[in-house]
């Protein structure tokens, strides 16, 4: 029996010790009118034919090369990473409620919490939570409880937001009353103007979130933005690509020096929050990926999720577990922070062992690799005849490209070709015009790049043909 | 016993400024795309830095201070700690679903096993549809409770903002009931454990949004008058959520659908055995009746002529929305997806089986060696609650104690002080997965400590004296937070 350890010998004598003479009968105070009949399910297989099952559907999916981005990345995952957070005591333990027999976990989980403060400039982070949208979504929850100079439930959200979060905080936030106010971006620059937030100067709104990169891959100018939304009493809300700290400027460093020194010192983004995903996660339709947060030490019990603090044991040794738990659904039930109960300590497995790997060296050439991948890519498919980059402003590892025709046919031909080329922005951002988001990072070599630059101009050329 | 691991240093505390793990660093290239000055990062993260090998040797003792279901048996009540099969993660990570860009065209084979795991899942629910895309079961259970709310509202019934919840419930259910922007109303249960009946009638009203519920309850045992309860609530213009943290006890047996309740979220790191990963992540599933389905969130899995595909909110166009960046754990349900095809028709029936079998015959050998059960009048569900509170009269031990001290004979400790409301409690299940011999190994450790609360209750009141480290002062942990390296000065 699959899993089942039982003799027969076995179950006869477990029966007789409970005094029942079937398994039936351990059923007895189920009403006999809702006892199911019997399941339309599949058979069983055993693992060889599950084997064949899933290797061919895999087979189907194939291994195209890939150029889309749009809030998750291929990079490179170092081999020990995977090799050990699917050791079976790290894959099969649960929640570290028992920190005695949970210490490796936990100490994990600290050293993790150490990596996001170190990366984002913050003074504490939590042990992760869903993924980057949602994430946004509890850190508007959480401006809300932290922002005692604003009355009002509104948040100011940047249409260069990535919209799929946009969308998810609305899905989340909005039950509790929160309303968000969409910030146009430049056209010609591709990022938020400090011209554009001055419209609602004096305004009260809780928080102010700014995503750097920007979802088209520009970089926002954060340092005015961020002055103007503490000047104007709202709370900022970061929302970064981990990989891009190694060379960008700390959320918790954004805002002009001299603030800094200010006795009222509100320097620096209040909530930092994304997608860990870039951190050693494999793409894989999507997840399971992790969401990371980060906070000034002020606002600490306004943060949702698991954190774990280093303590002592009754002999003084150091030791980890979880505190400050008087916020959390178990203890609060309804005033908790959020009814979160567990984090993605899996993939926090897997990103801190990355993160440990690579270090701010490894990191910083992840990303400058990648950010000169996509130099070379943009100026690859520029080359080719109706292609132009959309936005001036500097940007990352990905760009908007308009081309003279719709994006989704040629994006749909070059998928026949086994390379997905981009995202289609006709739905997100119809004012675009005919537009596709690109990305390499540092998996792309050279002929890769030559490779897309080749077929697009094969597709266009045929498709200018066709016409 | 001996020693498990002596402490292991911070990786931050094995670092060497110059030392790295050279090979995982991409080719330098020639360009010279720059950032501008003024964003640009002034001094680089204190990051580590270590050797390959010191870094997969500081893991890989990390590992080795946990228990683990690999490791031990992990009756933690609630929790479902099962084995999860190797094969499931195996198949789950070949190369092609790893690689996978969530934006790209549909992929036919991910998704046709996507589209499966939908229909396996109402079947055994006995719900009309179902959606993969909660990331956990609180995020299933929120998913939940919002599609009753946008329900009433898309009927004009806007006066509906109150949830019922038992006493017993998880604190996950009164908490999500506020997330959703709805208040919480407590009722209590009986003697039996059932759901106080003349409580409930006198609190549902024309304001009751819903009521949750877990059948078996977190108190181990079957709601005798589901049938009741659903026809007061349903009589008064409320739903029924229902809880699927418990899901195990029941498969194959009775479906929540046929109960009369309108969702259900499913925790698939539970019943369908997908790795817990130290606390996720997990995934959870909603099903839904047929009035539900309109609000489902999305995306969900459609076929089309034959072909797969993502329906969105422009087939859904009252879905309560996205609760994901992509496309929620699509990792987590693929191992769901292989587990159940492993098991098939039979092995689904049997999980309940030998779930329940184990859990009886455990409460039964607890009984038998003096334990006191909470409920020893009724049937075991997957789980059963053991009171300490004569042990805690007589010897001044408590339930935390016999916890820690189970570490130290091998076993993880069950869940402790949940349910709330029985005293000094132990939450136990066992899973379906432990053979006699284990639960047999588990009533002698039990026995073991039993005489310890007489002879040696110091030895038992200081436990764990195996571990890595002895009890940990928790409320110094929360008034001098050290929650960084390097910035355990900073008070809030």
């Amino acid at each position: 029996m699959a899993f089942i350890p039982h003799t027969p010998d076995d179950i006869v004598r477990m029966l007789e010790v409970i005094g029942v003479r079937s398994m039936e009968e351990l059923f007895d105070e189920i009403p006999a009118e809702l006892r199911a009949k019997s399941l339309s399910l599949p058979p069983p297989m055993c693992e060889m034919e599950v084997a064949r099952l899933l290797t061919e559907r895999a087979a189907l999916d194939g291994r195209p090369l890939n150029f889309i981005g749009a809030g998750a990345y291929e990079h490179h995952i170092p081999a020990p990473v995977w090799a050990i957070a699917t050791r079976g005591e790290f894959y099969s333990a649960y929640t570290p409620y028992q920190a005695e027999a949970s210490q490796g976990t936990l100490q994990l989980i600290y050293e993790y919490q150490s990596m996001v403060c170190a990366l984002t400039g913050m003074e504490v982070s939590n042990a992760s939570l869903y993924d980057g949208a949602s994430a946004l979504a509890e850190a508007c929850l959480m401006a809300i409880r932290s922002n005692r100079a604003s009355n009002s439930r509104r948040i100011l959200m940047p249409r260069a937001v990535n919209p799929t979060y946009a969308q998810v905080a609305r899905a989340i936030a909005g039950n509790q009353n929160l309303t968000f106010e969409s910030v146009d971006f430049d056209r010609t620059a591709g990022r938020t103007l400090l011209a554009a937030l001055q419209a609602y100067s004096g305004q009260d709104f809780t928080a102010l979130v700014l995503q750097q990169p920007n979802f088209f891959g520009c970089l926002e100018e954060v340092d005015a933005l961020t002055d103007w939304a503490h000047d104007n009493k709202m709370l900022v809300i970061a929302v970064v690509n981990p990989t891009s700290l190694a060379i960008l400027s700390a959320p918790g460093q954004w805002g002009a020096a001299e603030r800094g020194a200010a006795a009222a010192g509100q320097r620096g983004a209040d909530i930092v929050c994304g997608e860990g995903q870039p951190l050693g996660v494999p793409l894989a339709s999507g997840g399971p990926y992790f969401g990371f947060m980060a906070t000034r030490m002020q606002y600490v019990r306004q943060m949702p999720g698991r954190i774990v603090g280093r303590t002592v044991d009754v002999e003084g040794r150091p030791g980890f577990s979880l505190t400050l738990q008087a916020r959390e659904q178990h203890i609060r039930r309804s005033k908790a922070t959020s009814n979160i109960c567990t984090n993605q300590g899996l993939m926090v497995t897997a990103a801190t062992i990355y993160m440990s790997l690579l270090g701010a060296q490894g990191l910083e050439a992840v990303a400058r690799s990648s950010m000169q991948r996509t130099a070379d890519l943009v100026a690859a498919l520029c080359a080719v005849s109706g292609v132009k980059k959309a936005f001036s402003a500097a940007h990352f590892h990905e760009a908007v490209l308009l081309l003279d025709r719709p994006a989704a046919p040629v994006l749909a031909a070059l998928a026949r070709r086994g390379l997905l080329g981009g995202l289609d922005l006709s739905e997100r951002y119809p004012e675009l015009g005919n537009a596709m988001l690109v990305c390499a990072t540092e998996t792309k070599l050279e002929a890769d790049i030559d490779a897309y630059a080749a077929a697009l101009a094969e597709v266009m050329s045929a498709s200018r043909a066709a016409a | 016993m001996t020693e498990l691991h002596s402490r292991e240093p911070l990786i931050f505390e094995l670092s060497k400024a110059g030392r790295h793990a050279g090979t995982q660093f991409p080719p330098r290239l020639a360009g010279s795309a720059e950032v501008p000055p003024q964003l640009r990062r002034k001094t680089p993260p204190l990051m580590p830095a270590v050797s390959e090998l010191q870094a997969v040797r500081h893991f890989t003792r990390l590992s080795q201070m946990n228990f683990s279901i690999d490791t031990h048996f992990y009756p933690l009540g609630s929790c479902t700690m099962k084995y999860n099969p190797k094969a499931c993660n195996t198949y789950a990570m070949l190369p092609e679903f790893l690689g996978r860009h969530p934006l790209g065209p549909e992929p036919q084979g991910f998704l046709a096993c996507m589209y499966e795991l939908q229909e396996m899942l109402q079947e055994i629910t006995g719900m009309q549809a179902v959606s993969l895309t909660p990331m956990a079961g609180a995020q299933g259970e929120f998913a939940g409770v919002a599609m009753i709310r946008a329900y009433h509202r898309a009927r004009n019934d806007t006066g509906r903002t109150e949830v019922i919840v038992p006493q017993a419930a998880h604190g996950t259910n009164p908490a999500t009931a506020m997330m959703c922007g709805l208040t919480v109303k407590e009722i209590p249960c009986d003697a039996n454990g059932d759901v106080d009946i003349d409580a409930l009638k006198a609190e549902v009203s024309p304001a009751t949004a819903a009521i949750m519920l877990t059948n078996p309850s977190t108190l181990g045992v079957f709601e005798h008058r589901i049938v009741e309860v659903a026809r007061v609530v349903h009589e008064a213009g409320g739903l029924l959520y229902y809880d699927g943290a418990n899901l195990n006890a029941i498969l194959g047996k009775v479906r929540p659908g046929d109960m009369g309740f309108d969702v259900i979220h499913m925790n698939l790191h539970k019943t369908f055995s997908t790795p817990h990963g130290g606390g996720g992540p997990g995934s959870g599933a909603v099903g839904v009746s047929a009035r539900l389905r309109p609000f489902l969130p999305i995306p969900i899995v459609g076929k089309d002529a034959g072909r797969y595909r993502w329906l969105t909110e422009k087939d859904l166009p009252q879905s309560i929305g996205r609760l994901s960046g992509f496309m929620g754990n699509a990792g987590v349900n693929l191992r769901a997806y292989i587990y159940m095809r492993l098991l098939g028709r039979e092995g689904m029936v049997r999980v309940a089986e030998f779930a329940t079998l184990n859990a009886n015959y455990l409460m039964k050998r607890l009984q038998a060696l003096g334990f006191e059960a909470a409920y020893p009048q009724r049937r075991a569900s997957h789980e059963f609650i053991i009171t300490l509170k004569q042990e805690n009269k007589a010897y001044h031990v408590t339930a935390m104690d016999v916890a820690k001290r189970l570490l130290d004979y091998g076993f993880h400790a069950p869940t402790t002080y949940f349910p709330l409301l029985v005293p000094e409690c132990l939450l136990i299940e066992p899973t379906e997965t432990e053979a006699k011999e284990d639960l047999d190994r588990f009533c002698d450790a039990m026995s073991a400590i039993r005489r310890e609360m007489e002879h040696d209750p110091e030895k038992l009141c200081s436990a764990p004296h195996t571990m890595p480290v002895r009890r940990l002062d928790d409320v110094r942990a929360a008034k001098q937070l050290d929650l960084a390296w390097k910035t355990a000065e900073i008070t809030p």
